[in-house]
């Protein structure tokens, strides 16, 4: 027996609470890509320290499943006082999750540039962060951004894991309405084609701007 | 309020952090196998098989690639017991993770058998080498081996990615720290242990993987 049947309304519903997914998502390419910058900069820069701390950090990302970290900004919270609240637990993970991927992304692009244009760079005086601003970054970014707007799709898919903190995004709504009506193959059918809908773009413009402007290696940023 | 760190009554229940990374490698491996094997399957067909196979496992690779784990597991773990297929958590949770992984080795897999040279294929027909022998020592093993590095990260990824199964309470490293938390309110201090746990788990099967390709790859191109 339901409580309800999965109608228009439901669907709406659904439909409706994908913008919070959508919102966390730009938060994280927003919030991940500024820190992505930073860290890419220390990965690269000329202090040894600097370049252990940044890849310290990427290494630790990367080898922690996003569910924990979100657990522990979550909970970390009472750490100083504060009490658990899940949107700004989840966007200051998705933003400290994402800022390392994209860190590995930019410097990758970053390291791509020829050595050249560093040394032409240094003898016409510029200094660290004004070669990178001026002559490096410019040239990388046309590099980077195949592999960033895959990212993106790793990134929306990636806000579902916020519904186990209890935030109301697109598959917490989901799992409160296949409780409600039992229908889970329209509803799981319905949210796979939602997010499906926001992917697959993506997915087609990372592989078409890929073979544009890509350099042909392949880099695994995948969950 | 100031928080104070204990760690000692979380540390103590050690054998349970143990068992729960063992469930975790043994999720991770058993998925990773039919994953691989689903992968092998799909890279083949999608290079060999007549149009409509190409096509269907195309699709396969598009939805599972664009929808998250988490809505495959909640799918799976709902809906097949609609069809008369009843599933525990942990039966489910090998099912999604197996599916999952499968569309992602399907993809690298591919990379590799297109990377083969079709000189070689007429070369081994014309030596005389039987179809099966052909699709294994021609295509599959020397594929196997030019995508290996993405073929072990993807692993690596789908370790952190069992993660998600607490969510159906499949039993794994999460769902026990999930569980501890509920008994001992130290939510901050276990998840931090559980972090170093992944951390080190993560670590091991990167030297593995690496040590695995001396042993597997010996021979020269």
């Amino acid at each position: 027996m339901s409580l309800r049947e999965f109608g228009l309304p439901e669907f709406y519903f659904l439909l409706l609470s994908a913008r919070w997914t959508l919102l966390l998502a730009i938060v994280a390419f927003v919030g991940g890509g500024a820190l992505g910058l930073v860290i890419a900069a220390l990965r690269v820069a000329p202090a040894a320290w600097l370049r252990h701390l940044a890849g310290g950090y990427i290494s630790f990302v990367q080898s922690t499943p996003i569910l924990i970290q979100l657990f522990m900004v979550y909970y970390g919270s009472a750490f100083i006082g504060l009490r658990p609240d899940p949107w700004p637990a989840a966007a200051i993970t998705f933003c400290l999750n994402s800022g390392a991927f994209f860190g590995e992304i930019f410097r990758g692009a970053i390291e791509s540039v020829s050595k050249g244009q560093w040394e032409a760079a240094k003898s016409l005086g510029l200094r660290y962060l004004a070669t990178l601003r001026l002559v490096i970054v410019p040239q990388a970014m046309k590099l980077s951004l195949p592999p960033t707007v895959g990212f993106m799709v790793q990134i929306v898919k990636t806000t579902s894991v916020a519904s186990l903190i209890g935030l109301s995004e697109l598959s917490r709504t989901a799992t409160a309405i296949n409780t409600m009506t039992f229908e889970p193959i329209l509803v799981f059918g319905t949210v796979s084609a939602i997010y499906f809908a926001m992917c697959w773009p993506l997915s087609v413009l990372g592989r078409h701007l890929e073979r544009r402007l890509g350099d042909g290696r392949q880099r695994p940023v995948e969950l | 309020m100031q928080y104070v760190f204990q760690f000692g009554p979380i540390l103590d229940r050690w054998p349970e952090f143990l068992y729960g990374a063992a469930r975790t490698m043994e999720l991770t491996a058993s998925s990773a196998a039919i994953g691989f094997v689903i992968g092998i399957a799909g890279a083949l067909g999608r290079s060999f098989g007549p149009p409509p196979v190409r096509k269907a496992i195309g699709v396969y690779v598009e939805i599972i690639r664009n929808t998250p784990l988490l809505v495959q597991l909640y799918f799976v773990f709902f809906s097949l017991p609609l069809l008369g297929l009843r599933l525990s958590s942990d039966q489910a949770a090998i099912l999604a993770l197996s599916i999952h992984l499968g569309a992602y080795a399907t993809e690298i897999l591919r990379a590799g058998v297109e990377s083969i040279p079709s000189g070689q294929i007429e070369a081994a027909k014309s030596l005389g080498l039987k179809r099966g022998q052909i699709i294994r020592h021609v295509i599959v093993v020397p594929a196997v081996r030019a995508v290996y590095p993405s073929l072990t990260s993807q692993f690596i990824l789908q370790l952190l990615g069992t993660s998600i199964v607490s969510a159906i309470a499949a039993e794994e490293l999460t769902a026990i720290a999930n569980n501890m938390a509920m008994q001992t309110f130290r939510n901050f201090e276990i998840y931090i242990v559980i972090a170093v746990i992944y951390f080190v788990l993560v670590r091991l099967c990167d030297l593995l993987f690496r040590l695995f390709s001396h042993v597997l790859f010996r021979w020269k191109t």
